[in-house]
């Protein structure tokens, strides 16, 4: 139990007290309860588990999930890494109403999002239904999905990358093109490099996010089985037919790539911090 | 020869990519929202408020607000006993816990009820000590409380970690010199110095209490004027085929974001001018 | 040949950074822009490599007229204050940049990084990063980094404002070798006189946007042609005074001013070299502070009647004998320039 002397002292009054009660505080209200997860997934062995994810419904809602996000995340990254570079770089008159503005779906309930989604885009609607025509449906089919997890995740990447690209010299630019770089080299080989970090990090947790989604994709996606229907709408199907043990089986799988992605950040920050200090 | 290109400020390709950003931003967040405007507007606010008005509606924005205010203080609470932990102790398993208070940022809602109807459920680790207490968790008050605090532990806690990182402990080690105490560190230097981060994290916390929707699902049944939260109500109510009543509490848990919205940004231009 | 500035203006707002500047710089010749902090020179700088667009005037290098030109089209180098070296490349990449972007093919670009590297005495450092360098290490990537691509005009803007004393002063004496192997023309904004002194050919004395004079070093020195540029440029001693028939008064000292007529009000400008005081029993003076700076001393009196003044001698000037705070002395002034004072000045 160490501590330099000057974080002993701007600890204050959190001593020892205050360390078990935060570590008790974590221990009942999150390890406890991913543990019960475990558990029960675990109730058929790990044979049980691979039983429960290769039913038919429950592969194709993984799959589903998982490729969605993977989608959703990649197109994040460039219109998120983009959005902050045009916020940070060209202000304009209304720019930072369009910065609140991306701070959205931060603050709305996902359901609700999911309920706007449905009002524009549904069948029923004029814009719904001229692109149900023409083959592109959105509410009730995959595009609503991705659609969905696109508004939910939006201001990660954006929120993820602002700051690194405040803190860029806006000479170093400025060096480049008296170098005679054309504006792609410029943010190709002088922007990119020392932001790719954050919009990596950014990326990930919002392909995270994704994959946990439920509210807004219950809503839009219509819940087909074998279609439109994710793990996690899955999950919840499992839990109200009463099949905790399917449902936890599952839950185990999602929860190993929560846990995948939360490490693969932990490394990708050390990286950083590594090369920072080097 | 050299190819003559225009010194403008602005290049073609940036005002390509401004255009790109704007339609994009644009098409994402203001249609939807604005489609949602003129819904209700076409139902016609007055059959919305009719419904708002019912018993059932106000109870359940009132369990919402609740579950909010709880979160807020609880995992404020948290937020800056955990934050102090783990920014300026070092003690074994430090990051991994660390590591863990991040984990209810990717697990899904549906998830989080699941966990706890385990524990808390018919058969679970916790039945004999509920029973023995004569307390109810699943589908009652408690439940909805310990949903609420799983999904909303990290966000103050981030804030608050952050400020402490970066402000370092000067401020305090100059109070301990001139003879405070820990209290008295506390009070007078570490509180005023996280303010900004702290009201950021609770309104980021109380935004996303309102929004909860997956778990209390699943843990609290929505059982109209029990365990029927603002959300659960829209759910019901759509299922029911009650559309005004449906987009009424929606526009009102989407105006709440709104505001919440305003106090962030109004928190972050405090906190830009503070820096300066 | 070389690079020409015409009637440029600029403005911010209602602030007028650049007040219809023009002059010319023939090639190969390394120029200081000085003046103080916040009198437009870095502008006028950026303005010439394209980073800024004037609002009246233009730019000719070589005789082509660049205002129109982008900057990574007018083969201009740019040396910032801060160096803005790219701090995820090695001093090597660094260096190679500016090559790539012409697609140089790789043998041939290796080859003059690495010329590049022993020019600027940068060889054994090509694989560290910037934060890895000292400030006067990281200046000379910057500049080889500028060189790289065989521009035909250099601009450095106070390249030598974030680093040392010390270092300042061997990088000065550096630049001015660089450029007598280089002879590329060379354009540098400092507010420091001694800087510009020491490394240029000519110096251009810049205030308030304009261009107050341009010359040698030794001319705008003995010579300045406003009071701004002789209060400016050298240590000086300014005082108030009224000339008659020729001799202007400041108390019991008289000295001769040519060209003034009588009863004009004036400011006298005097070099702290061009006063000079020795102990005297009577005198004109009290000596009020003496400071001895290693190879000068400063001496610090006033003239009876109120105007005080620093004189500077050498360590070992025989004058100094005998002087000390509270004592008198007899003044003499050598060399004054007098510039009437407008009403309202």
């Amino acid at each position: 139990m160490k501590r330099t002397f000057g974080a002993a002292i701007a600890a204050g009054p959190m001593g020892l007290g205050a360390r078990v009660g935060v570590v008790l505080y974590l221990l009942f209200l999150v390890l406890i309860p991913l543990a019960a997860i475990v558990e029960r997934g675990f109730a058929g062995g790990v044979g049980g588990i691979w039983h429960a994810v290769v039913s038919p419904m429950a592969a194709h809602a993984l799959v589903l999930t998982l490729w969605t996000a993977a989608l959703m995340a990649v197109v994040n990254a460039v219109m998120g890494t983009a959005t902050a570079w045009i916020l940070v770089r060209h202000p304009f008159p209304g720019s930072r109403f369009l910065a609140t503005l991306v701070d959205l779906p931060f603050a709305i309930p996902t359901l609700v999002a999911g309920i706007m989604l449905v009002t524009l885009f549904g069948p029923q609607t004029a814009l719904g239904g001229w692109l149900t025509v023409h083959g592109v449906p959105i509410v009730f089919a995959t595009p609503g999905i991705i659609l969905a997890l696109l508004f939910i995740t939006m201001p990660l990447v954006v929120r993820a990358v602002e700051p690194v690209l405040i803190e860029l010299d806006p000479a170093e630019e400025e060096a480049a093109a008296t170098l005679g770089a054309k504006p792609w080299t410029t943010f190709f080989r002088v922007v990119l490099p020392p932001i790719l970090p954050a919009v990596a990090s950014g990326t990930i947790q919002c392909f995270a996010r994704a994959v946990a989604e439920f509210g807004s994709v219950v809503v839009v996606s219509g819940n087909i089985p074998g279609k439109t229907l994710t793990a996690p709408v899955y999950i919840f199907g499992e839990v109200e037919g009463d099949r905790p043990v399917v449902a936890a089986a599952v839950s185990v799988v999602l929860l190993l790539v929560a846990v995948g992605l939360l490490l693969a950040t932990r490394v990708l920050q050390q990286q950083f911090v590594r090369r920072e200090r080097a | 020869m050299h190819r003559v290109s225009r010194a403008k400020r602005w290049g073609r390709g940036t005002t390509v990519l401004l255009v790109a950003v704007i339609v994009y931003l644009a098409a994402l967040l203001l249609l939807p929202l604005g489609a949602m405007v003129a819904q209700v507007v076409r139902t016609g606010f007055g059959s919305l408020f009719r419904e708002l008005l019912a018993p059932d509606a106000v109870r359940a924005l009132e369990l919402s607000i609740i579950l909010a205010v709880i979160a807020a203080i609880v995992n404020g609470i948290f937020g800056i006993a955990a934050g102090i932990v783990f920014v300026r102790h070092r003690f074994l398993g430090r990051r991994v816990l660390d590591a863990l208070s991040d984990m209810p940022l990717s697990v899904s809602p549906v998830m989080v009820g699941l966990a706890f109807l385990l524990i808390f459920g018919r058969g679970g680790w916790f039945e004999p000590v509920l029973q023995i207490l004569h307390f109810k968790v699943t589908f009652a008050f408690p439940g909805l409380v310990i949903a609420t605090l799983f999904v909303t532990l990290p966000f103050t806690l981030r804030e608050v970690s952050y400020v402490l990182l970066e402000l370092g402990e000067e401020e305090e080690e100059a109070a301990a010199i001139l003879g405070a105490s820990p209290w008295q560190i506390f009070w007078r230097v570490t509180l005023p110095n996280i303010k900004n981060a702290l009201a950021y994290g609770v309104t980021l916390t109380v935004a996303r209490a309102l929004g909860e929707f997956g778990a209390v699902l699943i843990l609290g049944g929505a059982i109209s004027g029990k365990t029927q939260t603002g959300t659960t109500f829209i759910n019901v109510a759509m299922e029911e085929r009650r559309e005004a009543a449906a987009y009424g509490m929606a526009l009102v848990l989407a105006v709440a974001s709104v505001l919440l919205l305003l106090v962030l940004e109004a928190l972050k231009k405090v906190e830009i001018k503070e820096a300066d | 040949m070389g690079i020409r500035v015409d009637h440029l203006t600029k403005h911010f707002g209602s602030f007028v950074a650049v007040d219809d500047v023009t002059f010319d710089i023939p090639t190969g010749e390394l120029v200081a822009l000085l003046g103080p902090s916040g009198g437009g020179k870095s502008t006028i700088l950026r303005i010439i490599a394209g980073l800024e667009r004037a609002d009246d005037g233009s730019v000719i290098l070589d005789d082509q007229r660049v205002d129109h030109l982008h900057p990574r089209a007018r083969h201009v180098g740019f040396v910032f204050q801060h160096y803005a070296l790219f701090r995820h490349m090695t001093v090597f990449q660094n260096i190679a940049f500016g090559l790539q972007v012409q697609k140089m093919p790789k043998e041939r670009r290796e080859e003059r990084v690495r010329e590049l590297l022993r020019i600027t005495g940068l060889e054994g450092l090509d694989e560290r990063y910037p934060d890895q360098l000292s400030g006067g290490q990281r200046q000379r990537v910057a500049l080889a980094r500028s060189l790289a691509p065989e521009p035909r005009l250099l601009l450095l803007d106070e390249p030598f404002g974030a680093v040392d004393a010390k270092v300042r002063e061997e990088l000065r004496r550096w630049l001015r070798r660089m450029h007598e192997q280089i002879h590329v023309t060379s354009i540098f904004v400092t507010h420091d006189q001694e800087e510009a002194f020491a490394v240029a050919d000519r110096v251009m004395i810049i205030h308030r946007g304009r261009l107050e004079q341009e010359g040698s070093p030794l001319q705008v020195l003995d010579e300045p042609s406003n009071e701004f540029v002789a209060r400016f440029v050298g240590e000086v001693n300014v005082f108030d005074s009224v000339v008659r028939e020729g001799m202007a008064e400041i108390g019991p000292v008289r000295v001769a001013v040519k060209k003034v007529e009588s009863e004009t009000v004036v400011r006298l400008v005097v070099r702290c070299y061009d006063i000079r005081l020795w102990r005297a029993e009577r005198g004109v003076a009290t000596v009020t502070r003496v400071l001895s700076f290693g190879d000068r001393v400063k001496v610090e009196a006033t003239i009876d009647g109120g105007q005080s003044f620093v004189a500077n001698f050498p360590r070992r000037s025989n004058l100094l004998t005998g002087v000390e705070p509270g004592c008198r002395a007899d003044v003499e002034i050598t060399h004054v320039r007098a510039y009437p004072v407008a009403l309202g000045d």
